[in-house]
């Protein structure tokens, strides 16, 4: 009898092992969808790169000007998971040198890395998975453009059971997929434009809007603002419900996004100070789209507590 | 009796102005001394974006005034050792953390502010230069030394 229930034990373990082996496998990207990416341009690649804020977190610490299209890394985010570092992609060997596109496409779309596992969504590849595999070729030839850096980025320090990365594949069942967030109907050219801006590269979600115990998006309450992701404080409600922007007229969003100022003349702070510096480089029919979207999504009330 | 009158209102005047000099509410006084400059970046940012014609008296009178009120920023004064919290404060523990850094800022906008008067832009052109060297100072003060509340 005894020596039953142990074979039973044994046999629901190794199938719970298989089965978490199974499911918590890492996938990557249809080969077929990247073959039909034509070359990069990298003229186009330089608007993804500031369409996709690559420059915030993966330049060095408090770099400006020229110095924030060295990629080195070393970028803390102190989150409640722990320290997240970011790595040097810049194109050396320390760095993504020998990455070919497709490996690229498949930490970008996928979040898996050529060796096969699996990265923290602290890099947000649940936002860039929405993304065209055209500018994901583009971004390929840009970055190839960009000064090497040789720096070798700190390990992330983080608390178990984040430590597990297989663990995220479950995670990523449940969070990761390549699915517009919203449906507008009616959508002009520039709210679909918007759309793509905001919801893929720009992945203005990962910190406007509210995430659950284990750090998923609550897309019920889009862009309603959050609490900071990483330290104290607030990241605003940018949709019109009642602590939003409703006041503001898109062209104050255009605005805003270009210079840093809002309609009151306050100034952006936070780590929006350097999505602006990103913003400033889009062409400004790409800032007209993401007002255009942002006036267009559904209104909710501030994602976040009252202080 | 006017003399007792000026005996008893001397210390009354004497605490106004003692708590004037003081600054008895640190956040309050730093607090209107931002909105203050927000209102001299309304009148200038509008001509900066093109929605106003330039108007070079207009341009100086608003720059001047964004200079006197950024020469008013004394970091000892409006942010001291125990202002940290209290009010609707959104100034981030940092001012205090990093003392040096802040100082170092807003001497930075201090010297940026007086550089853009002391041009007195003429044309469009140069004003949206000065405008942008200067105006560069809220969003990079505002990145590290400002928490977002609501």
């Amino acid at each position: 009898m005894i020596r039953k229930l142990l074979l039973l034990i044994i046999v629901v373990a190794i199938a719970g092992g298989a089965g978490f082996w199974f499911l918590t496998a890492p996938a990557r990207v249809d080969p077929a969808k990247l073959a039909t990416a034509a070359p990069g341009d990298a003229k186009r690649g330089e608007s993804v790169f500031w369409a996709g804020g690559c420059a915030s977190c993966h330049a060095a610490p408090g770099a400006s000007g020229d110095a924030r299209l060295v990629l080195a890394g070393g970028h803390e985010l102190v989150t409640p998971f722990g320290t997240f570092v970011t790595p040097n992609i810049s194109p050396s060997d320390k760095g993504i040198g020998k990455w070919s596109f497709e490996d690229l496409a498949n930490a970008m779309l996928s979040g898996v890395s050529p060796d096969g596992r699996h990265y923290y969504p602290a890099f947000p590849y649940t936002s860039y998975a929405r993304m065209q595999v055209q500018d994901i070729a583009d971004l390929y030839a840009y970055l190839k453009t960009l000064p090497p850096s040789d720096n070798v980025a700190a390990d992330h320090r983080l608390s178990f059971p984040f430590t597990i990365r297989r663990g995220l594949g479950l995670w990523k069942r449940l969070y990761l997929s390549s699915d517009p967030v919203l449906t507008i109907a009616d959508a002009t050219d520039a709210i679909k434009r918007g759309q793509y801006l905001v919801e893929g590269p720009g992945h203005c979600g990962e910190c406007h809007t509210p995430r659950n115990a284990i750090g998923g998006l609550d897309k019920t309450r889009w862009l309603a603002g959050a609490k900071a992701p990483e330290g104290k404080g607030v990241v605003p409600n940018i949709t019109g419900g009642e602590g939003g922007i409703d006041s503001w007229s898109e062209k104050d969003i255009t605005y805003a996004l270009e210079s840093g100022f809002t309609p009151d003349f306050d100034s952006l702070g936070g780590s929006m100070t350097d999505v602006v510096l990103n913003m400033a480089h889009l062409e400004p029919a790409d800032r007209e789209a993401i007002a255009a979207y942002l006036k267009a999504i559904p209104a909710h009330p501030n994602g976040f507590p009252k202080p | 009796m006017k003399r007792r009158i000026a005996f008893a209102a001397a210390p009354l005047l004497a605490l106004a102005v003692f708590s004037a000099a003081a600054g008895a509410d640190p956040i309050a006084d730093r607090q209107a001394l931002m909105k203050d400059q927000g209102k001299a970046v309304g009148s200038l940012a509008p001509i900066a974006k093109g929605e106003k014609p330039f108007d070079a008296a207009a341009v100086l009178a608003a720059l001047n005034k964004l200079n006197d009120d950024a020469q008013k920023i004394d970091p000892a004064k409006l942010f001291p050792v125990g202002s940290e919290t209290g009010g609707e404060t959104t100034a981030s523990p940092k001012i205090w953390e990093d003392n040096a850094g802040f100082v170092a800022a807003v001497n930075k906008y201090k010297a940026d502010a007086t550089a853009a008067a002391a041009a007195k832009p003429q044309d469009l052109a140069s004003f949206k230069l000065a405008f942008a060297q200067v105006s560069q100072n809220c969003g990079a003060c505002h990145q590290t030394y400002r928490i977002k509340k609501n």
